[in-house]
């Protein structure tokens, strides 16, 4: 395919040159792709492909990185396995990549629906619902760990405006990881508010006519036009989130610090403190790898996905 | 609130059918806007079920309701940080809260700005998101159009590498990276707290590529050809004739790679220790624990107003960035 097409483009010289000074040509041309790909080459390789296979490599090994790397076959692995926090870190994070999904991926959608049938203020309300995707997330985060706060805190102080009682939030087992949810889900609605928006501006208007001709209700069009015409984009987003919530790492580290009782601990969270507070670096590429491998799953999921999307 | 824009526009006239009298109040103008918008798009509700009496007032009810619930939402929680900042420590702990600040006062603010050496930390920030930004231009923009129009011997095989590592969540290796800035393989040296431990990995970045080739692929072959014919070199035509008609995908690019360099935490958080060294995001959340809270709120502020204002002047390219990958990747 590339030897045609550059036939083709260089058909006006290419008819009159001799082989040899097309191979040349050749040559060159490829000696200038290479020149203004080795940029990127070089930052790729260094930052993103050796990483990906060093993390696989560390997580069989123990090193101190002064003296040779020692292969310890699975011994990593057992050891975080047998972490008191191992659980609770799988647990926490699974259950928090569900809540968020409650919270996070249903809800978008309705907005976005309501939203799309809406002729005034539009322009505001997008506004509004990305603005917190734009603060930075250190700050969304410190922002909620204020109004968490048990005594003084805005959210303690509306439900007792409405004379309900006091949570404890981010200090007790119950409501902890619930918490960590909330912000998350405050600071990243807008992102698939949008992202539905535009997907439903697409559906022809036709389909919603034909529909309603065949007298579908409200419901029913919803059901059987506005579902399937976004099915794929939902289905995307839904693997997007997953991937993305199971990474969790900055409400915890902010908020909690893995407590209370390991309640909010993920495993994110847990590998950070294996190389940082631990020292045992090669206990947190082994949890790394074991992440990596439920993440590519559907990863894998999302590409076929999306290449059917092209089909 | 709604009261005062019920009566004279209702939303999506369909022309003649069951308009009321509104077009006696201002005649052209308020039947000519409402078509319009009919025309474009058709939504789930239907424009006759909307116009009847039942369907006005439920719209209505929505759209207010709507309006409040997102205010209250999305801006309270702001308007609650801009005006906390502007209490004094005794009234952040009152019970029940004043909803203004009993005096206006700007000290909190500029107690931050002092005591976490805010201009220091922006400062940082600005130079790590700036360098990242021309770094991201420079080494994608030309791979991307290697990769599209030069299309060398193995540019498939490249692509599809530089496209898998959007496949691995950037969290899962952040070990083995933060290693590799540490003592870099074969040349050894240390990038830790350095511009360059953000500049460069933010380089690396898959996504560009792939938006940036995309884009390069949708320009005409004829146009680049004729360069050619005029004896123009790839250099020439990548800079004569490539980046200006390309000027919108650079700008979703460009604001794409400084928006995440400014809001990145994880990867700062390892790789910029030294105080000295550290973007707002990390100074803030390391000094959060020693501040009197309305100096912490304050810093808050500061810290979110550069995004915010980029949001501000470049809503659309952002909004475009946003749907880009998603509906067509």
């Amino acid at each position: 395919m590339t030897a045609t097409s550059m036939r083709v483009s260089r058909s006006p010289r290419g008819s009159r040159g001799r082989p040899a000074t097309k191979r040349r040509r050749e040559v060159r041309r490829n000696i200038t792709a290479y020149g203004f790909l080795c940029g990127a080459l070089i930052c790729f390789a260094f930052f993103s492909w050796y990483p990906m296979v060093w993390e696989v490599v560390l997580s069989f090994q123990q090193t101190n990185f002064v003296d040779p790397p020692i292969w310890v076959g699975l011994e990593n692995f057992v050891t975080v396995f047998q972490d008191a926090a191992f659980g609770p870190a799988w647990k926490n994070t699974v259950m928090f990549t569900v809540l968020a999904l409650i919270f996070g991926y249903g809800v978008p959608f309705v907005i976005a629906l309501v939203l799309n049938e809406l002729r005034h203020a539009r322009a505001y309300l997008r506004f509004v619902v990305y603005l917190p995707v734009m603060l930075p997330p250190a700050v969304g985060v410190l922002l909620f760990q204020w109004f968490y706060e048990p005594e003084y805190g805005l959210f303690n102080q509306i439900l007792g405006f409405f004379r309900l009682p006091a949570l404890d939030w981010l200090n007790s087992t119950d409501t902890a990881l619930v918490s960590l949810v909330i912000v998350s889900t405050w600071m990243n609605l807008g992102t698939g508010t949008l992202i539905y928006l535009a997907a439903l501006q697409t559906i022809p208007g036709e389909l919603y006519e034909a529909a309603e001709l065949d007298g579908a209700g409200i419901f029913k069009r919803i059901w059987h036009v506005t579902i399937p015409q976004t099915k794929l984009i939902l289905l995307v987003m839904l693997l997007l989130q997953i991937v993305a919530t199971m990474q969790v790492f900055i409400e915890p580290y902010l908020l909690t610090g893995g407590g209370p009782e390991n309640s909010t601990v993920s495993v994110v969270y847990l590998m950070y403190q294996y190389a940082f507070n631990f020292g045992n670096i090669n206990g947190g590429n082994a949890l790394g790898v074991m992440l990596m491998i439920v993440l590519m799953v559907f990863s894998a999921i999302y590409l076929r996905v999306s290449r059917e999307d092209k089909s | 609130m709604s009261n005062l824009t019920v009566i004279p526009e209702s939303p999506r006239q369909p022309g003649g059918s069951g308009a009321p009298a509104p077009a006696a109040a201002r005649p052209a103008r308020a039947r000519r806007t409402p078509r319009k918008i009919h025309q474009e798009f058709r939504t789930v509700v239907s424009p006759h079920q909307l116009n009847s009496r039942h369907g006005r007032v439920i719209y209505w009810i929505v759209l207010v309701a709507v309006v409040v619930s997102f205010t209250a939402a999305f801006v309270f929680p702001l308007y609650w940080m801009v005006t906390g900042a502007m209490k004094t420590t005794e009234d952040l702990v009152q019970i029940p809260p004043t909803f203004l600040p009993p005096q206006f006062t700007l000290d909190a603010y500029a107690e931050a700005w002092e005591l976490m050496d805010l201009s220091l930390l922006l400062g940082n920030t600005a130079l790590y998101a700036g360098g990242a930004w021309l770094f991201t231009l420079a080494i994608d923009v030309t791979a991307a159009y290697a990769l599209s129009k030069l299309r060398p011997v193995l540019g498939k095989l490249v692509l599809a590498l530089m496209l898998a590592t959007l496949m691995i969540p950037p969290m899962v290796i952040m070990l083995p990276a933060y290693l590799t800035v540490k003592d870099l393989p074969l040349l050894g040296w240390d990038l830790l707290n350095t511009p360059w431990a953000i500049w460069l990995p933010a380089a690396a970045n898959g996504f560009n590529i792939f938006l940036l080739k995309r884009f390069f692929d949708s320009i005409p072959r004829e146009l680049l050809e004729a360069a050619e014919i005029d004896g123009a070199g790839p250099v020439r035509i990548l800079w004569s004739i490539v980046i200006p008609v390309s000027r919108p995908i650079l700008g979703v690019v460009s604001i794409l790679t400084v928006v995440a360099v400014w809001r990145d935490f994880v990867w700062p958080l390892l790789v910029l220790t030294d105080s000295e060294k550290m973007s707002v995001s990390i100074g803030i959340a390391s000094l959060s624990s020693q501040m009197p809270q309305n100096v912490l709120i304050a810093s808050l502020v500061i810290a979110s107003l550069p995004t915010i204002a980029v949001f501000f002047l470049f809503q659309r390219h952002i909004m475009a960035g946003l749907t880009a990958g998603s509906l067509k990747g």
